[in-house]
């Protein structure tokens, strides 16, 4: 599958090209091929899930909606964008089982990156605090005899008041637009209708007179050499498996080129430089095992040289956590693991996240977490996200119930330990599962393993829509 | 015979003057400049950035558009003639190629005028002289009337005693000249078709002076409209160089004329020839002419008249015999010998030629003008000419015959011409105006024209296959239309991305990616009446998956299920986008072009043209108020108003009378009414689409 023509690179000789990594699996080992079908079908599943909430409704509540003359949400969407062109859509799980039998599509609002940008428009009601968003923007557009935009709706204005009035007189696109009785002026442009307020949307995006300046260099973009749905099968869905995460960034980097750094250091973290993602400069953070002191040194220095030449960060998560036990305490773990947290929590390059595998524990930190502001965290279908495994939970809560009861000098026998240990381990399963992490708005979206690279690629030229600033990284704890 | 000019005996001409534009003005400076002979080019203030001021080596302005003030504008053409140092005028056809006065002009000014001498003008232009010459010469002639006596009442009788239908025709009109002729099919009609004849004789030859003729429209299964090409020399020689069929016409003028004519054996062909050539001897012919003839079912033949030029259709006899028709003009005006004798006149292959012009055949071939946005001919060789005027950019100008150019096709036989003539019109592909190309391509198509069945009436009697009032479009047509836009808009976004520092971002691949879901989009595009809506899916690898709704006007929409996978690409080549695509798996190619909101597709299969639909809100407030009222059919001078406010017509009745293209448009109610208001009075100008006459809102309307 690899017999791509490699375009003519900038660098014409030897010393300065950058080797293609990665190498061909045995898609014929068994291995391989039940990690392909277990993770097609969480694949599959994902599609099927995000096809659902892509309808945004119930057939009868749709056609009551463009019964009206409206476009729905993901319409407006595809008539405001340049035509065809991606849109990268975050949170499509949202609110997903969160509300028991009411469903709340991508929870009840479409978020993500397409080529836009801050302007409000009004196709439909604006009420109170709903009011201030178009209020508060630069410019707006108002939709005739659709939009409205008031404090309060007639039924609140009745009680409060009593005055009676139809939404339209209240704030409709007539009050808010003209000026000649006692009109607001809280809107700019008057649409005939959808299409109409989309066309003006894209008048104003022109007027913006905004031009993108980019703080990295960035060079023709080049397909990997492999295939990506080759991920499927050397990732697979059974987080017990290993796999080199080299042979993931091979998959997802312009070429399937990379080099490492400290690559005989530290190993069971790669630090990979020399990477471009649709011409893009990145430094990718992977892992390849537990986190040791090593590693942790490792990439802090990485995150450093990142920083200095401000190269974007990439984290591939697939982490059980840093190395536990005496020796490695003795060693000072923590604080080698702390000057790896210290530094990515103060790099202030854009940082992106993907969790390939499990994250769990201080990992999660260490390989830039929620709580280390990435600019964007996307999670695989087969993705586990918890403080500790189920199993490893469970069996330290019965740890912990064991001595309870033998303090009590009670009995715990293994029927007792086990209808312990169920629950915890369903709960963990459950709630580590990345559906439940993306209805709670956790990561930014689930993805399938083959948009990888896409997703990616866009996410770094969002990001790089706004200036890199320096980083300040504070004190390493020697 | 002697004739005197001011050249030294046996000397030749080294500067001409073409006292013409368009293509036969282009035609004539290729042969001067092949000769060595410089060129003197004139034109009018419509011209200026025209193609034959830039082909002549000078050009000098002669005044205004209309032509009165330009191309007929005897003195100033002389005067350009004498200040350049020409030798000799080469008038073209048209303007004053058959202009008596002006020959005579030039010669009295001591330059060569490049055709007959003017008393041969004078003799074959007057339709009456022309009949009883040829009579006296033993060439067989068309009963009619060509007497002085002009009455109204003279002329009804001589038409009843010759029988109807009659062609009257304008005494000093020729072959091609359409104006000042109408033919009449019943004495009912008499009046007001004489009138309208001798308004426009009138305006066209300031003489209004008629002739009757039998119309003879009775053989079906023949050419009947054959003419003879003849020259003749200062010496006394005249040769034939065999004959043209030019039967298929539409509003009296030709569309395709190919020589020789089909279904004439060579004796016929031999008889025609010398008759031809006893006409010519008769008036003492010097330079090209065509001798008309009309023929019946069993080859007899009658003349008609004769046409004291170059021919418009002159090339088909050129690749026929293998010469340069010009060339032998000018070396003839020069004092030379006919170059061939008779015999050495060779007979090879066959050849057609296509008019191509600016006119709508589903309005009644109604002139037009306008610019030519994209213009792609097929590529010249050396059997096939492209005579032309115009090129991309240029205008088709309403003061002017809007003909577009010649497509000249030869081949060995008229089978094979034939398809190398289709082959070719399909490559011939013209936006901006509407023009006869696909009018032609079924006209040649078909299977009487390619039997050789052809005769002057051949568009009416097959008007249902030539004029289809109702095409549908293919859906494959649609995904192609649909296909090549996307591409276009994809093309669009590449060249816009390379002036941004950010050039390898993925926002700006036209992938129509989305997370987790594909995208589909919703497009409107427009055939005809109906438009149609398409679901456009955006697959991964680069195809798209199409589905169609038709909506006709007034009907329930056509659901079609059926699914079209569709990819393609655009390329260039030679200055054209051509879109490949594959449809269902059948791959096909198509040039491709992409004008305001209308897209073009031009292949072997034909022409489509397919609209983009503007929303309400970008189009200007609707056309109001023309309904129940008469518009204007083109931009013209309105030249006689019948009614005024308060009238009560008829429908079908004669409003008004419009000047437009040269051509006299009468504008009929169209239907019952009273008058409201008349909305322009005589003399004054309309534009295309302008309401004509307001009628009275009636009760029955409401």
């Amino acid at each position: 599958p690899c017999s791509r023509a490699s375009v003519p690179r900038q660098r014409a000789y030897h010393g300065d090209s950058v080797a293609r990594l990665g190498t061909q699996p045995d898609s014929g080992s068994s291995t391989y091929q039940e990690n392909y079908e277990q993770m097609k079908a969480l694949v599959s599943q994902l599609h099927e899930r995000a096809q659902y909430v892509r309808l945004g409704g119930s057939e009868k509540a749709r056609a009551r909606h463009t019964s009206r003359g409206k476009l729905l949400p993901r319409d407006r969407i595809d008539n405001l964008i340049d035509p065809g062109s991606p849109f990268l859509e975050f949170s499509q799980f949202a609110g997903y089982q969160l509300y028991g039998d009411e469903e709340v599509p991508a929870g009840g609002i479409i978020t993500g990156i397409g080529r836009v940008s801050g302007i409000a428009v009004v196709m439909g009601s604006c009420t109170a605090g709903g009011a201030y968003v178009p209020a508060m923007a630069d410019e707006n557009i108002i939709v005739q005899k659709q939009g409205t935009i008031f404090l309060a709706g007639p039924p609140l204005v009745k009680a409060a008041t009593g005055e009676e009035v139809s939404a339209e007189d209240l704030g409709g696109a007539d009050l808010h637009c003209r000026s000649n009785h006692r009109k607001s002026g809280v809107t700019d442009h008057y649409a005939l209708d959808d299409h109409h307020a989309l066309h003006l949307t894209r008048k104003v995006v022109r007027s913006l007179n905004y031009q993108k300046k980019l703080d990295v260099t960035v060079e023709p973009s080049e397909e990997p050499l492999f295939p990506a749905d080759e991920l499927y099968g050397i990732v697979g869905a059974n987080l017990k498996r290993s796999f080199d995460v080299r042979e993931v960034i091979a998959r997802i980097v312009d070429g399937s080129r990379f080099s490492e750094f400290k690559a005989f250091y530290g190993d069971t973290l790669v630090t990979a430089r020399f990477a471009r993602i649709f011409g893009y400069p990145v430094g990718i953070i992977g892992n390849n095992g537990v986190l040791f002191s090593e590693s942790a040194k490792k990439g802090a220095h990485f995150i450093q040289l990142c920083c200095q030449r401000n190269i974007p960060l990439l984290f591939l998560q697939n982490i059980t956590g840093f190395m536990v036990g005496r020796d490695y305490e003795a060693e000072g773990i923590a604080k080698d693991g702390a000057k790896m947290v210290a530094a990515v929590a103060c790099a202030k390059v854009p940082k992106i996240t993907v969790i390939i595998g499990g994250s769990y524990g201080a990992g999660n930190y260490g390989m830039c977490g929620r709580a280390y502001s990435p600019r964007f965290l996307y999670v695989w279908p087969n993705a586990r996200i918890s403080v500790m495994g189920g199993e490893q939970a469970a069996t330290v809560l019965a740890t912990v119930a064991r001595d309870q009861k033998a303090r009590e000098g009670k009995q715990f026998s293994s029927a007792e330990e086990a209808a312990l240990k169920e629950p915890i381990i369903k709960r963990f399963e459950e709630e580590g599962n990345p559906y439940y992490s993306s209805a709670r708005l956790w990561d930014d979206g689930i993805i399938d393993p083959v948009d990888t690279r896409l997703v990616l690629g866009l996410s770094l030229s969002a990001a790089l829509n706004a200036p890199i600033q320096r980083t300040d990284f504070g004190i390493f704890r020697m | 015979r002697t004739v005197k000019y001011h050249t030294t005996p046996g000397g030749s001409i080294t500067k001409i003057l073409i006292a013409n534009r368009g293509e036969i003005a282009c035609r004539v400076i290729r042969t001067a400049k092949k000769m060595g002979v410089q060129s003197v080019a004139v034109y009018s203030a419509a011209d200026r950035n025209s193609m034959h001021v830039d082909m002549a080596d000078e050009a000098y302005a002669i005044g205004p558009a209309p032509s009165q003030q330009s191309y007929l504008a005897m003195e100033k053409i002389i005067q350009v003639a004498k200040s350049s140092a020409a030798q000799a005028i080469h008038p073209g056809y048209g303007f004053l190629s058959e202009n008596m006065e002006f020959a005579e002009l030039c010669k009295q000014e001591g330059i060569i005028f490049i055709g007959p001498p003017s008393s041969a003008i004078r003799d074959m232009g007057i339709k009456s002289t022309s009949k009883s010459i040829m009579a006296a010469a033993g060439v067989p002639i068309v009963e009619g009337y060509h007497g002085q006596d002009q009455s109204d009442q003279c002329l009804k009788e001589h038409a009843g005693k010759i029988g109807y239908p009659v062609m009257i025709k304008a005494v000093r009109g020729g072959g091609g000249k359409v104006r000042g002729m109408r033919i009449i099919r019943s004495e009912k009609e008499f009046q007001e078709q004489l009138e309208s004849a001798r308004r426009e004789a009138k305006k066209s030859f300031n003489d209004d002076a008629m002739l009757i003729e039998k119309f003879v429209d009775t053989p079906r299964s023949t050419a009947e409209h054959v003419e003879v090409q003849v020259f003749g020399d200062h010496h006394g020689n005249a040769v034939y160089l065999f004959e043209r069929d030019c039967s298929v016409q539409r509003r009296h003028q030709k569309i395709i004329e190919e020589a020789p004519a089909p279904g004439i054996n060579p004796e016929v062909r031999r008889r025609l020839g010398e008759a031809a050539v006893r006409a010519a001897k008769a008036v003492n012919y010097v330079g090209a002419g065509t001798v008309e003839f009309i023929m019946d079912s069993k080859h007899n033949f009658y003349f008609m008249e004769m046409n004291t030029r170059l021919q418009v259709e002159h090339p088909v006899t050129e690749m026929i015999t293998g010469t340069d028709l010009v060339e032998w003009q000018l070396r003839i005006a020069a004092g030379e010998k006919i170059p061939l004798s008779q015999e050495e006149i060779p007979l090879q292959g066959h050849a057609f030629e296509a008019r191509i012009y600016a006119e709508d055949p589903d309005n009644n071939f109604m002139p037009g003008a306008g610019p030519l946005v994209h213009l792609s001919t097929p590529p010249a060789d050396m059997s096939t000419r492209i005579e032309t005027g115009v090129r991309q950019g240029d205008e088709v100008s309403v003061h002017y015959d809007p003909m577009i150019a010649k497509l000249v096709v030869w081949a060995a036989d008229r089978q094979s011409a034939l398809s190398k003539l289709r082959y070719s019109l399909h490559q011939y592909n013209i936006v901006g105006l509407r023009t006869n190309v696909d009018f032609l391509l079924r006209l040649s198509g078909h299977p009487e024209f390619e039997a050789g069945n052809v005769h002057t009436d051949f568009i009416p009697q097959h008007h249902k296959d030539l004029l289809p009032t109702h095409s549908t479009i293919a859906e494959e047509s649609v995904c192609q239309a649909a296909l090549g836009l996307i591409l276009k808009e994809k093309e669009m976004t590449s060249a816009f991305k390379l002036h941004t520092q950010d050039q390898f971002s993925p926002f700006s691949f036209s992938s129509g990616r989305r997370l987790n879901i594909s995208y589909t989009r919703n497009m409107t595009l427009r055939s005809g009446k109906s438009d149609i809506a398409i679901a456009v899916t955006y697959n991964r690898d680069g195809s798209y998956d199409m589905q169609l709704v038709i909506y006709f006007k007034d009907f329930s929409p056509q659901i079609e299920n059926k699914s079209f996978h569709v990819l393609g690409d655009l390329s260039s080549e030679d200055g054209c986008t051509f879109l490949k695509s594959s449809i269902n798996g059948v791959a096909s190619k198509a040039k491709f072009i992409l004008l305001d909101n209308t897209i073009y597709l031009f292949s072997m299969e034909g022409s489509i043209e397919v609209g983009i639909p503007v929303p309400k809100y970008l189009s200007p407030a609707s056309a109001e108020g023309t309904q129940g009222g008469t518009i204007a059919p083109m931009t013209g001078t309105i030249e006689k108003v019948f009614v005024k406010a308060g009238d009560r017509v008829k429908a079908g009745d004669s409003l008004m009378v419009m000047i437009a293209m040269k051509m006299e448009h009468t504008i009929k109610a169209p239907k019952d009414g009273r008058i409201k208001k008349v909305l322009f009075s005589e003399g004054t100008q309309a534009n295309r689409h302008a309401p004509l006459v307001e009628f009275e809102e009636e009760e029955s309307d409401k």
